[in-house]
């Protein structure tokens, strides 16, 4: 168990590495689904078989999913890696390497003063994270689906938006065309269409 | 558990029996929509045309392995391995028969869906590295479809984690001694089952492919063995959703008389021979039907399913 625990954080490391220093973002991204699978398979080793399926299910599966979705639709050229290259200059790399100078700090503190190691023992299943989540956080739970029934109000509501401009549009469009009576039967009938949606 | 040697004989008797009933397919296919099409179909090489699949690997293996210049290459390559791996994956964590399971995982079915989850990938990847506006449509489409479809067929699923009380497959099926979970969870396993089909891009769901406009949809760049992983997966995911069906709502391998390895077999041919029924009976619906069906109909068809099986089991325990 120990030696696979460590071959699992070695490439969640490499990988994690690997998603800040490439330049093409499609490559980046893949690197990111690597380290949170390894992650998975971290969360499994120690007993979690639960989490590991949700991470992978939501983050791996669903998340980076979109995200990769995104970048295909910006459709990124040559052109953008060679952006990329430019702004990944190496005096970037003070910053975040002094904060995590100072995680690294306190974690070799931490080994050597014998603290938590993390192993907890007891497999925590999926009934047992149920009925955590339903008990003591409940109230958690309902302020996070709050949150996400508003933001799915909001994103519907900005594609209404989007779908009455094609409305007006369709009607301005109309409007114009009646001056033309050859015509306007045909984009009468758009614009039911477009009221009909 | 099992000595070393049956383990490994069980490891790979799963991966040889799954290829070559992947493989065993394309003839079964092109057999049984001849008959249902009022023609003969492959029927010249070897005895009833079985050969026909070992012809056809033959002519693919000898194929030019072809990377297009303007493509991603090294995504290119990575996409058909990506999209084989997760479904081949699954077949580890299904019982097949009392005994006959690569690994009795107590998370089992999310397993499955984890693994469903990220065959989008080989399907995104493959559209985005081709570089063609043809690849890139079908793996936009792919992505959207698979995603929307993901989250009810997980949903659809609940139910029988719900009367089974647990997540591993062994559990379920022998939960089901006295009673399929069709009886109960009808409504789930109609979803789960179109779900499926869309999961598998099969028709009619198989708009990320469809040849009239999109030429072969992500796929289009692809030739020789690399065309051909997408061929075998496609194949893989049909037997794959089969197999689960019938564990998950026909008690799998229960039944009278017959060992219980063919039980599980013939109930999986049922499924797929179903499978094959739709793609030679349906017409393709639009794409925006596709998604609206999708969540307008099926979503809070699956979330009724639930809070009604939800409030039964409550009732009754």
């Amino acid at each position: 168990m120990q030696i696979t625990f460590y071959i699992s954080a070695a490439v969640a490391v490499v990988a994690t590495l690997a998603v800040i220093t490439r330049y093409n973002a499609v490559h980046a991204l893949l690197y990111l689904i690597v380290s949170l699978l390894a992650v998975a398979l971290i969360f499994f080793i120690l007993g979690a078989p639960f989490i590991a399926a949700l991470e992978a299910i939501i983050y791996a599966g669903a998340i980076m999913v979109l995200f990769i979705f995104v970048i295909m639709i910006l459709n990124l050229g040559p052109q953008a890696v060679r952006q990329e290259r430019a702004w990944l200059k190496p005096q970037m790399w003070l910053g975040p390497a002094a904060l995590a100078l100072v995680l690294m700090g306190e974690l070799v503190y931490l080994l050597f003063s014998g603290g938590q190691s993390g192993q907890s023992g007891a497999p925590v299943g999926a009934r047992e994270v149920g009925i955590a989540l339903f008990g003591p956080y409940l109230i958690g739970v309902e302020l996070a689906s709050l949150l996400l029934l508003a933001g799915l109000v909001g994103a519907y509501h900005l594609g209404r938006r989007g779908d009455a401009a094609v409305v007006v549009e369709l009607e301005e469009a109309a409007a114009r065309d009646a001056e033309a009576p050859a015509v306007s039967a045909l984009s009468a009938g758009q614009t039911e269409g477009g009221d009909a949606r | 558990m099992h000595s070393a040697p049956a383990s490994l004989a069980i490891v790979f008797g799963v991966i040889i029996v799954a290829l070559s009933i992947a493989s065993g397919l394309i003839w079964l296919e092109r057999r049984l929509l001849a008959v249902w099409q009022d023609r003969y179909g492959p029927n010249r090489v070897g005895p009833f045309g079985l050969l026909q699949v070992l012809a056809d690997m033959i002519k693919i293996i000898t194929k030019e392995d072809w990377v297009p210049p303007f493509a991603d290459a090294a995504v290119f390559v990575l996409a058909p391995v990506a999209i084989l791996v997760p479904v081949l994956l699954t077949f580890a964590v299904i019982t097949y028969a009392p005994g006959i399971a690569v690994a009795d995982l107590n998370i089992g079915l999310l397993f499955f869906l984890a693994m469903s989850s990220l065959t989008v990938y080989g399907v995104v990847l493959a559209g985005w590295a081709s570089d063609s506006k043809y690849s890139l449509l079908g793996s936009m489409r792919a992505a959207a479809q698979m995603l929307s479809y993901e989250v009810f067929m997980s949903l659809s699923l609940m139910g029988v984690v719900m009367l089974a009380g647990s997540f591993d497959l062994k559990t379920i099926v022998d939960s089901q001694k006295d009673l399929w979970y069709i009886v109960p969870q009808l409504p789930g396993m109609l979803i789960f089952l179109m779900a499926g089909i869309a999961e598998t891009r099969r028709l009619p769901f198989d708009l990320p492919e469809a040849e009239g406009e999109l030429v072969a949809g992500f796929h289009s760049e692809y030739s020789g063995m690399k065309f051909a992983l997408f061929f075998v997966e496609e194949y893989l995911g049909i037997t794959l959703i089969s197999i689960l069906i019938a564990v998950l709502f026909l008690g799998g391998w229960q039944g009278p008389l017959l060992p219980p390895l063919l039980w599980l077999a013939l109930k999986t041919l049922l499924f797929i021979c179903f499978f094959i029924l739709l793609r030679a009976t349906f017409p393709r619906p639009r794409y925006d039907q596709l998604m609206s069906f999708g969540w307008k109909v099926m979503l809070p068809l699956s979330l009724l399913n639930l809070v009604i099986t939800g409030g039964i089991v409550l009732a009754t325990r």
